[in-house]
């Protein structure tokens, strides 16, 4: 064998080799993927359960939502109609197996059942108490319970409140929090570091310390009880969340644009709104979201703000009273639950790129 | 600006007009005025709804103040903080329990956040995208019906979570001696970080942005040098991503201080069952708002605002031993 011939098996071998291990690589990425994918999805069923629980269990029956052991599924109790009268279907066990019969007579010891599959064949006598039976059930879909609940809970009203409540301040929020973003994020200053942190240490700062004599004064001195005043005011001036990430934003716009601009004869105030806000637009909408779900889910303010106006209530304080109102209804607040997450998980589902990449800001740049 | 920079640039030539000098140039002047002229509206509202109320609020710690009767407000100074301090148990017992609950709740809810996050980072899960959404999603339903949802699906009986156990392992658990999550103080805890981990899609979000910035050339250095998946999660994720866990970590704290709405829903404040629930919140809505005893409401929040700065400081004293920023230079 020449030496050349020897070199070649030797280069085969290895790539036979190569070969398999890439194949083997393969294969073991395939599994890899396979696994994680089934953790995964596991993992999110558990996760998304109750959500599947709250859309099944909406459109069952008060009879079913809270009976032990009814189906998962949503069900009625079947009935088969017979000569002119309505019967129970009972689970029977029976000679012949298990089946499901509709009870005529009922007896201590035994009891008349008739089967609806075959009506025919006449009653049928079965030893034994019946009220030891399950009942039968067949599948059935309440849809009313979502006018139902939406009618109670008198939606329109509370959907109205909220959402002039969110728009207002959302309105408000952003704008004033651009404002103060751009002077952060542009212009220098005595003391700039200094207030900057004072802004975002208002982060932290537990809410209940200045809560106090905020609502003595809004609610003695001026008389603002049961009005939304005092929780649109105070959004008019910006939060520390909004402006930070407007910030981080419009300092990644070029100051080349501005310059034009001044040049052009805008002032700072020109080049802000002809320049910088049509720029930041994803930085805008992103933090219109954030204020728009946060005054969608306020609770704490309008609770203690809006006590004794029950025609101001938001959607947060009328669920939370209307769960109190119709405890024995689960059904229905379960419809009114969901009818509440409607609009935000949709804009959600719409807008997740730019509201996402907000959080990403506001939560990796600090 | 330390101490040794701020003398070297006082002592360049430039700068020796000093600090105010800077701000006497025409042009800075201008710069500075339209600064704050930007910045004035969050001045403002910091002056109204931030510092004067605090000042003000501790003002009111000195007075027996309620609103039922404003003109009965009467000087009594620090007795609202003795009867705080020493003479109310309540106090003590609410904040037990908020720590108690934190405690339980705040390590689940992190971990989970890191995991879920290390999942949906990984190159090998099909679907990325849709399962990140579907993951977040939950967070975006608001609080009250989550809960309300939670606490059907929490239901001895007929809740999915009983039932679900039941099929599985087989036990009794949906009978009369079964798990009855919310009204067992054993189990009371658990139920309310469960229906919290519904909320954890921030945390979970900003995980993953931070497991994205993790250069990718440290692993590939990692793997040559033979560190398995273990090793590379703790010498090299877990010290990358420690910002955001830190981040994660202090405003989960801070949110837990202030637990309300879920014993607030679920139970109106009561405290049931017997009292594992009456949390710091509560018991401060209950004297601030349903007593409207403004003054000792006042020093309810004063020791919560001087609880929570203690921790934070504590946090921010801990980070220097396992927060890692990449940017900074170690001390030698």
């Amino acid at each position: 064998m020449t030496s050349a011939a020897r070199t070649d098996q030797i280069a085969e071998a290895k790539r036979q080799d190569i070969n398999a291990w890439k194949i083997a690589r393969q294969r073991r990425s395939i599994l890899n993927r396979m696994a994680i994918t089934t953790l995964a999805v596991i993992l999110l069923s558990i996760y998304l359960m109750p959500l599947i629980y709250g859309i099944t269990t909406s459109v069952k029956t008060d009879e079913q939502a809270s009976t032990a052991n009814a189906p998962i599924l949503p069900a009625d109790p079947r009935i088969f109609e017979w000569e002119g009268e309505e019967y129970d279907v009972f689970v029977v066990p029976t000679e012949e197996g298990i089946s499901e019969l509709a009870l005529v007579n009922r007896g201590r010891q035994s009891s008349e059942f008739i089967d609806p599959a075959n009506p025919e064949a006449g009653l049928i006598t079965w030893e034994g108490s019946w009220r030891t039976l399950e009942p039968a059930w067949e599948s059935a879909i309440h849809l009313e319970n979502y006018p139902r609940a939406w009618n109670t809970i008198d939606f329109p009203r509370l959907l109205f409140n909220t959402l002039g409540y969110a728009l207002v301040t959302m309105i408000g929020a952003v704008g004033a929090s651009a404002f103060v973003a751009y002077g952060f994020a542009r212009f220098r200053f005595p003391f700039k570091n200094l207030l900057f942190i004072l802004l975002m240490s208002t982060i932290i700062l537990p809410p209940q310390v200045t809560l106090v004599p905020t609502y003595a004064f809004f609610v003695t001195t001026l008389d603002w009880g049961g009005t939304w005043l005092p929780l649109i005011v105070p959004a008019m001036f910006g939060n520390a969340y909004n402006v930070f990430l407007l910030r981080q934003y419009f300092m990644t716009i070029p100051r080349e644009m501005e310059e034009a601009a001044t040049i052009d004869g805008a002032g700072p105030f020109g080049a802000f709104i002809r320049v910088i806000l049509p720029q930041a637009i994803p930085a805008l909408t992103a933090v219109s979201l954030f204020h728009f779900f946060f005054a969608w889910n306020d609770f704490f303010g309008p609770l203690i703000y809006l006590a004794g106006n029950r025609a101001a209530q938001p959607i947060s304080v009328g669920l939370q009273e209307f769960n109190g109102l119709y405890n024995s209804e689960p059904q229905l607040i379960l419809a009114a639950s969901i009818i509440t997450m409607i609009l935000p998980l949709a804009i959600f589902f719409m807008a997740q790129r730019v509201f996402i990449q907000g959080i990403v800001i506001t939560g990796v740049d600090k | 600006m330390d101490m040794i920079s701020a003398v070297r640039e006082n002592a360049s030539p430039r700068a020796r007009m000093g600090l105010r000098g800077i701000w006497q140039s025409p042009l800075r002047r201008r710069e500075a005025m339209w600064g704050y002229a930007f910045i004035s509206p969050w001045m403002i509202g910091f002056f109204l709804f931030y510092a004067l109320p605090i000042v003000v609020s501790f003002g009111f710690t000195l007075f027996r103040f309620e609103l039922s009767n404003p003109d009965g407000a009467e000087f009594v100074g620090l007795a609202n903080w003795q009867r705080m301090l020493f003479n109310d148990p309540t106090v003590w017992e609410s904040l037990f329990v908020t720590f108690k609950f934190a405690l339980i709740s705040l390590p689940i809810g992190l971990i989970m956040a890191f995991l879920l996050a290390v999942l949906l980072n990984s190159a090998s899960l099909a679907g990325r995208n849709v399962m990140r959404t579907l993951f977040y999603a939950p967070t975006m339903v608001p609080a009250i019906a989550g809960i309300l949802i939670w606490s059907q699906v929490l239901n001895p009986s007929t809740g999915w979570l009983n039932r679900g156990i039941e099929g599985i392992t087989g036990l009794d658990v949906t009978g009369p001696n079964g798990i009855r999550w919310l009204d067992d103080p054993a189990t009371v805890y658990i139920a309310y970080t469960l229906i919290g981990i519904w909320g954890i899609g921030n945390a979970i979000i900003i995980n993953l942005a931070a497991l994205q910035n993790v250069p990718t050339d440290l692993y590939d250095s990692a793997q040559i040098d033979g560190a398995g998946w273990w090793r590379r999660m703790y010498n090299i994720t877990l010290p990358m991503i420690s910002p955001v866990i830190f981040y994660n970590l202090v405003l989960s704290t801070i949110g837990l201080m202030q637990y309300f709405i879920v014993p607030f829903v679920l139970n109106g404040g009561s405290g049931f069952p017997e009292g594992t629930t009456n949390f710091y919140m509560i018991y401060f809505f209950k004297q601030a708002f349903t007593f409207t005893n403004m003054g000792y409401g006042a020093t309810l929040a004063w020791l919560m605002f001087i609880i929570a700065l203690l921790i934070t400081i504590f946090l921010f004293g801990t980070a220097r031993y396992w927060v890692y920023y990449s940017g900074e230079r170690r001390d030698e």
